[in-house]
């Protein structure tokens, strides 16, 4: 065994994290260490730096300093097509679907960095090329069928109600075959019973397909509700970790969203 | 589709092309093609292969580039370069003189690679630094290095500076102009519909989340360029050695380059049916309103001009948006809902 698989290491480790944008700092030394197959959830009031943090991870800004290990890999100086390639998929809090393409066409994307043709493969369209996008579409229609988007596979993304958008968005982040799922604020504008699905559709994830996933929320019965272990910060530091009881017990984390007096 | 079909249509589409190449040059029994119409045609064949190259840059991979006249430049002048100075040397290698129609196929399969390596290393060279740019400083970019290129050409004797590369020996004829047209189609198609095309549709639509989904899109982009570089290089030396139109620095400047949007944004940027059709009406559409030239000289172009403003208000999208041609379109009353009337992507 590699010790890149070895189980008891944690599939990421985030030492010293610190985020500057010129004089204001995001981030400010944050520590996480997210086993593998936890349901790990970050939580924190508006502005807190939650998705600095994601962003952070998932090689969109450079941290100032610090390391991030992912999977026995240093990645803190990774471009985010690198650092997906290793296996850590995102979605985004603010939905990025890609808007001309179909369902079907925005999940088969997703797959280009796990097909090995080349460049000449397609233009002559050889034996490689058809197998490789039969195999891309065959997987991209699994995934619909999960997210029970199946039925709207040609349909242009943006059609889409907007919970479906946001399931998209996860079955497009599946295609990429990552080990790591962050998802940023998944729940966002979603009504109660589409709240409800979704948490059964990370467990089940977690589950069944063995994945990590890191959690960005805002919605509290979501975040309560599945994380085996809540990261609390605000204006950029850590002021809680631990389970969901101990979150709701902790005098800081109700000063931070309730005010202190 | 198998290899023994693919090789069928290719042996076809070579012999039907090599036939009315034949027709072209020597008629039909009495019938002669009128020398002006077989001029018109192929230049058809040649804007076609430049707006479907530019296409694939601007049209698939979403980034405005304004320098298409400064590879078909490279390309034109390396290529007819290659057959002025060395032309009758490898035509003598197989006993054959440049001009005759054998030597003159012999030359021109050195000629165009010579033109498509040199426009596509141009197309790296300004690729690499400049696609990190975005929108107009990229357009702003690509702008400067056709410009560049124009003055270098206009400050070698060898090449005719100024005068135009009038020593430029005539050995394009209908079926390269078309075959290399039908093989610029074939190749974007084929990108279009692979997985490169969906990665070059993603850079397109968003390119963090593309960056997201683990596409590199510098690559991408780079190798586009570098593609749509090269095959406008063959445009160049296809044209460049065309006798009726030799090459020249006034004739690759930027109005070039905006002749060539023009057609791809007529016939509906993103589209490769569409870069095909606004090609072939926008080399017709002048002429065709030659005739108004004879009441009020100049008028033609006013008409030209109102046309395209009119078509751009009627129809923002370009004659046929984003939408491609299948077979089902021939099929009368089949496949009206699917299939027909949709994109790549």
């Amino acid at each position: 065994m590699s010790p890149a698989e070895n189980p008891s290491r944690p599939l990421l480790s985030v030492r010293n994290v610190t985020m500057r944008f010129g004089g204001l700092t995001a981030v400010k030394s944050l520590n996480m260490t997210i086993p593998r197959h936890a349901l790990y959830g970050l939580i924190g009031p508006n502005g807190a730096g939650k998705t600095t943090v994601f962003n952070v991870l998932t090689g969109v800004y450079r941290p100032t300093e610090g390391e991030i290990e992912f999977d026995g890999t240093h990645v803190q100086r990774m471009k985010p097509y690198e650092i997906t390639k290793l296996g850590a998929a995102r979605t985004f809090q603010n939905i990025r679907l890609f808007a001309d393409m179909s369902v079907l066409q925005n999940v088969m994307t997703a797959h280009h960095l796990r097909t090995r043709q080349i460049l000449a493969d397609a233009v002559i369209g050889t034996a490689r090329h058809h197998t490789e996008e039969r195999e891309t579409r065959d997987r991209a229609m699994e995934l619909l069928r999960i997210f029970k988007l199946d039925s709207f596979a040609e349909e242009p993304a943006t059609s889409l109600p907007y919970g479906s958008q946001r399931r998209l968005e996860i079955a497009r982040a599946l295609a990429t075959e990552p080990t790591l799922l962050l998802l940023d604020e998944p729940a966002a504008g979603m009504n109660p019973q589409e709240s409800r699905e979704l948490m059964t559709l990370i467990r089940w994830l977690r589950d069944e397909l063995k994945l990590t996933i890191l959690l960005v929320e805002h919605n509290m019965k979501v975040v309560m509700g599945i994380c085996e272990t809540i990261q609390v910060i605000d204006y950029g530091e850590e002021i809680a970790i631990g389970s969901a009881a101990e979150i709701q017990k902790n005098p800081k984390v109700i000063e931070a969203y309730l005010g202190g007096g | 589709m198998s290899l023994a079909r693919k090789l069928l249509v290719v042996v076809v589409t070579l012999a039907a092309l090599l036939a009315l190449n034949d027709v072209f040059e020597y008629g039909v029994g009495d019938f002669q093609i009128n020398p002006y119409y077989a001029r018109i045609i192929n230049l058809i064949g040649i804007n076609i292969t430049l707006a479907v190259s530019l296409n694939l840059i601007n049209g698939l991979a979403g980034q405005f580039s304004i320098g298409h006249a400064g590879f078909m430049a490279v390309g034109g002048y390396t290529a007819t370069y290659l057959t002025v100075y060395h032309g009758r040397q490898i035509a003598g290698w197989f006993g054959a003189g440049v001009t005759n129609p054998l030597g003159a196929s012999i030359v021109m399969v050195p000629s165009l690679l010579a033109g498509a390596a040199a426009a596509a290393l141009a197309g790296l060279l300004v690729g690499i630094p400049s696609l990190r740019l975005k929108g107009d400083y990229l357009a702003i970019v690509t702008l400067g290095f056709s410009e560049i290129i124009r003055v270098i050409i206009l400050n070698i004797p060898a090449v005719g500076g100024a005068t135009g590369f009038t020593d430029a020996i005539p050995i394009t004829n209908f079926f390269w102009i078309f075959s290399m047209a039908v093989l610029t189609i074939v190749i974007t198609r084929n990108i279009a519909m692979s997985t490169f095309g969906r990665a070059l549709f993603a850079i397109r639509s968003d390119e963090i989340a593309a960056e997201a989904m683990g596409i590199n899109t510098t690559r991408y982009k780079v190798m586009a360029f570098v593609i749509s570089a090269a095959l406008a290089g063959v445009a160049g030396g296809l044209s460049g050695q065309l006798f009726a139109n030799p090459l020249n620095p006034q004739n690759l400047n930027f109005v070039k380059s905006i002749e060539v949007i023009v057609m791809i944004v007529l016939g509906g940027i993103g589209s490769i049916t569409g870069a095909v059709l606004g090609a072939t009406t926008l080399t017709i559409l002048p002429e065709a309103l030659r005739s108004f030239d004879q009441q009020f000289p100049g008028l033609r172009m006013v008409i030209y001009a109102l046309l395209l403003i009119l078509l751009m208000i009627f129809r923002p999208q370009g004659l046929l948006g984003r939408r491609e041609f299948t077979w089902a379109w021939l099929r009368p009353g089949k496949g009206s809902r699917k299939g027909v009337g949709r994109g790549f992507q």
